[in-house]
Order: C-alpha cells, then structure tokens, then sequence
C-alpha cells in the first residue's frame, strides 16, 4: 500500500510531468487561460493516461515482449492512444458537448501530447506492475491536474499587471511558467522522506 | 518473418481500433436533424446574432424545432434568405423591407463643441463613463468606432470630422452597431424608400442646443409647418419623421435652418 502512495505522490509533486519533467508543455501553454478549460483538458489527459496505460501494459506484456519487439513501443502506443482520444472525442461530444466545444483543436491534439506517451513509456522503464502503472498513470494525471489549475491561476493574473511591452504575452507566461516550475523543487525528497 | 511479425501486430491492433472506433461512433452518434443541416447551408452563416439565437446555427436548430417565432429574423440574410427558409419549413412569410442602419448625429469637430480632450482607451463606451464623452452635447456621436469595430461587413467609417457613418451599400441591417452604441444614435431605416430622417437625437430647448452643435435639432417646428403629409411631429424638443407617412419629397429638408435633416 506504502509504495501505491508512494508512486501518487512522486506523480503529482516531486516528479511533475508538466513542472519537473516538462512533458506536456503544449497544453500547458496552449488550454491555460481559462480555468474551466485548463481543468476540463486536465481531467481529459488523465483519463487517457489511465486508459493507455490499462491498454498498452498488457500488449507490450503478451505481444511485445515475447517476441522481442519492444522497439515497436513507440509505434504501437501512439496508435492505442490515438484510438482512445478518438473515443474520448466522441463519447465527450455526445455526453459533454459544452467541453467538447470548449477544448476544440486541443482535444485532439491529446494524441500527441508527449506527457501521454511518456507516462505509458516511462512505466515500463520503472518496470512497474500492471497497479502500479495504474496508480503511476493516475498520480501524472493528477499533477498535470495540479500544474494546469495553479498556472490558469497565474495567468489569470498575469493578464492584468503592468509588464514590460517586450515581455507581453509569451515570454511573460514562459518566465512565470518557470518561476512555477522552480517552486516545485521545493518538493524534491519530500515522497521518500514521508513514508520513509 | 522478422518483418512480417511486427506488421502483423501493428496491423492487428489498427484494425480492432478502427473497428471498435466505427463502432462507437455509429452508436454514440449524435443525432442530426438533417432539416437543421439544409436551414444552416441556406442561412449566411456569419454569426451577427440579429435574430437573437447565438450564431447561424442557434437559428437554424430553433427554425427546425419549431421554437422559433418568425422564419424571417435573418436580417442580414433579409427577403432572399426568408423565403428559402419558409420553402424549407413549409410556412409563408410577408416581404420584409431592407433596412440600413442610420447614425442620427452630424455634430463633427466642425460644428459640435468638445468639452475636453479624451486620452484613453480607443472605445466610445469608455469615453462615455467620462462625463458622457467629449462631446457636449449628451447625444452627440463620441468618434472612438465602437460600432465600427463591431459591424460585421465594414460597413461602418469614423469620417474625419469624428462622426460615424453608415455605408448604406454594406449595411445588412444586422443591428450590431445599434446595440454597441453607449449613446443609442444609431436606428434602422428602410433601405430602398425614398425618406427623408432627422440626424439628431438631442431632447434639449433648443436655445441650449445652439450652444453646442450648429446641426442640431432645435425644435423651431418649421418641418412641422411645411409637412404635406403629416409626416413630421416635435415632441420632446426634438423632430421625428414617420417614415410609414413620408414621401421624401424633401421640403422640410429646405426649410431646415440647421440643416439636420437629410
């Protein structure tokens, strides 16, 4: 149980897949205005980095690794997780139009979010178990949560201060990101150190 | 083998997602009236809102359930596309008149006083929150292009005396630039009749309005007067023109000694 909360925790804090491994940056950047959307997008990217991790562990376990095509990873992962955004996309559009609308473009480009990819990745690199990998898939969704709903609050803010008119707009948003990003090592050690 | 292996997973795996995908999206589909379709092809699809429904598609969904109150609420669109729609749902609708939207103020930097000089915000809406803008009329056109900005086919110009112009030839009538104006100058007119308007909203005596705009309406009653038809009525210190009664045939026009009647 330890190493479950163990692997949430270093997920969402001290491994932040946005803040500390800087995956994900499109979105990050790109669906951070608005609160309501930079939440929307956060809870549609954890549920596909659950489903892909509930997909692909058990392919790469009974069909790649067997035969020795793990360099077919890449490859095969991409296609689950495009076939699951493509999923998500409809059963969003018919259940949730308003958030459909309101990610447009961004919904799809799910697919391509590399914290999606890396999170299925990186969990056989761990050489996790299928739970764990869930949890693993879980806690990054959660910090993608965390990291978008902090930088929305952000940029929120950053739209009313007086800046510089050569910083205005996205150097203004990349040095804030930063700044957030530098926060988070005040977290490091912290999973070891609290169930140690 | 070596290649054939791997394609084969790889392919494997394509097909089951493209048939669970087709799958899915055959089930989950969400149902579209094809009558709301064929409304939305004919429709302008511009998205001013002047029928009231949020964009083209809004209307087109109303028209098709039923929940819309006229078939003829397109105004950009106006008698051609009215009629298309009626075809479609299978009711009538009565001409509509083209209209244009009007700017009911001529007091440029000529001819209207400025009480002060506006630094700001380019947008008439905040000048306006200053003491009613830099105008001293109260109705007088502030010149910052708020509904320049907002009209849809460029059929707006702050000339360079600082009023706001309508170019009759571009304007669809789609209301936009009505509902931005913080001082209500602009209204609909009919496009095609010959009428004659007053270009001035101000209610004051006309002994203020003197002071502030030599174009301004000062209720001397002589349009009144010389009316043939009855068409012209002052209340409120302030010409209005029926035009259901008027014929254009341009006599109050001569006897206006401010000239704001056009």
């Amino acid at each position: 149980m330890k190493i479950f909360a163990m692997i949430l925790i270093t997920g969402i804090l001290t491994q932040n897949f946005v803040l500390s491994r800087f995956l994900g940056i499109c979105p990050f950047l790109g669906v951070s205005k608005k609160l309501g959307t930079a939440t929307g997008m956060s809870i549609a990217v954890t549920l596909v980095m659950v489903l892909a991790t509930a997909a692909t562990y058990p392919i790469n376990a009974a069909l790649l690794v067997p035969r020795g095509l793990e360099y077919l990873q890449t490859v095969v992962f991409i296609l689950v997780i495009a076939g699951l955004v493509q999923l998500l996309e409809v059963v969003l559009k018919r259940f949730v139009p308003p958030l459909y609308n309101a990610l447009g473009i961004y919904l799809p480009l799910i697919t391509t979010n590399c914290a999606v990819l890396g999170v299925v990745l990186l969990n056989l690199q761990a050489e996790y178990s299928y739970a764990q990998s869930l949890v693993n898939a879980l806690g990054a969704g959660l910090g993608f949560l965390l990291a978008m709903v902090l930088f929305a609050g952000v940029r929120e803010r950053l739209e009313g201060a007086d800046i510089p008119k050569a910083l205005k707009g996205l150097p203004a948003t990349l040095a804030a990101a930063s700044l957030v990003s530098m926060s988070f090592l005040g977290f490091a050690g912290i999973a070891e150190n609290l169930f140690a | 083998m070596e290649i054939l292996l791997p394609s084969l997973i790889v392919g494997a795996i394509a097909l089951i997602l493209g048939v669970g995908l087709s799958f899915a999206s055959e089930k989950l589909a969400v149902p579209v009236d094809e009558r709301e379709e064929e409304l939305l092809a004919v429709l302008p699809g511009v998205n001013c809102g002047a029928c009231g429904y949020s964009g083209c598609a809004g209307y087109a969904a109303a028209l098709s359930k039923g929940e819309a109150e006229s078939a003829s609420l397109c105004a950009p669109g106006g008698d051609d596309v009215a009629r298309q729609i009626a075809e479609l749902l299978g009711v009538s609708v009565g001409h509509i008149a083209p209209m244009t939207a009007l700017v009911r103020c001529q007091g440029g930097e000529d001819v209207a006083k400025q009480s002060f000089i506006y630094y700001g915000m380019e947008s008439c809406r905040m000048a306006a929150q200053l003491a009613g803008g830099v105008k001293s009329c109260p109705n007088g056109c502030i010149g910052l292009g708020d509904c320049v900005k907002a009209c849809p086919y460029d059929a707006l110009r702050v000339c360079p005396d600082g009023v706001a112009r309508v170019d009759a030839l571009k304007c669809r009538a789609c209301k936009a630039c009505v509902a931005v104006c913080p001082k209500d100058l602009i209204t609909l007119v009919p496009k095609d009749a010959p009428t004659t308007a007053v270009l001035c909203r101000n209610t004051q005596k006309g002994a203020v309005i003197r002071k502030l705009c030599e174009k301004g309406c000062i209720a001397c009653k002589r349009c009144e007067k010389v009316c043939p038809h009855g068409a012209v009525s002052v209340t409120d210190f302030l010409a209005r023109i029926d035009p259901e009664k008027c014929t254009g045939c341009g006599k109050c026009v001569a006897v206006c000694p401010n000239g704001c009647i056009v």
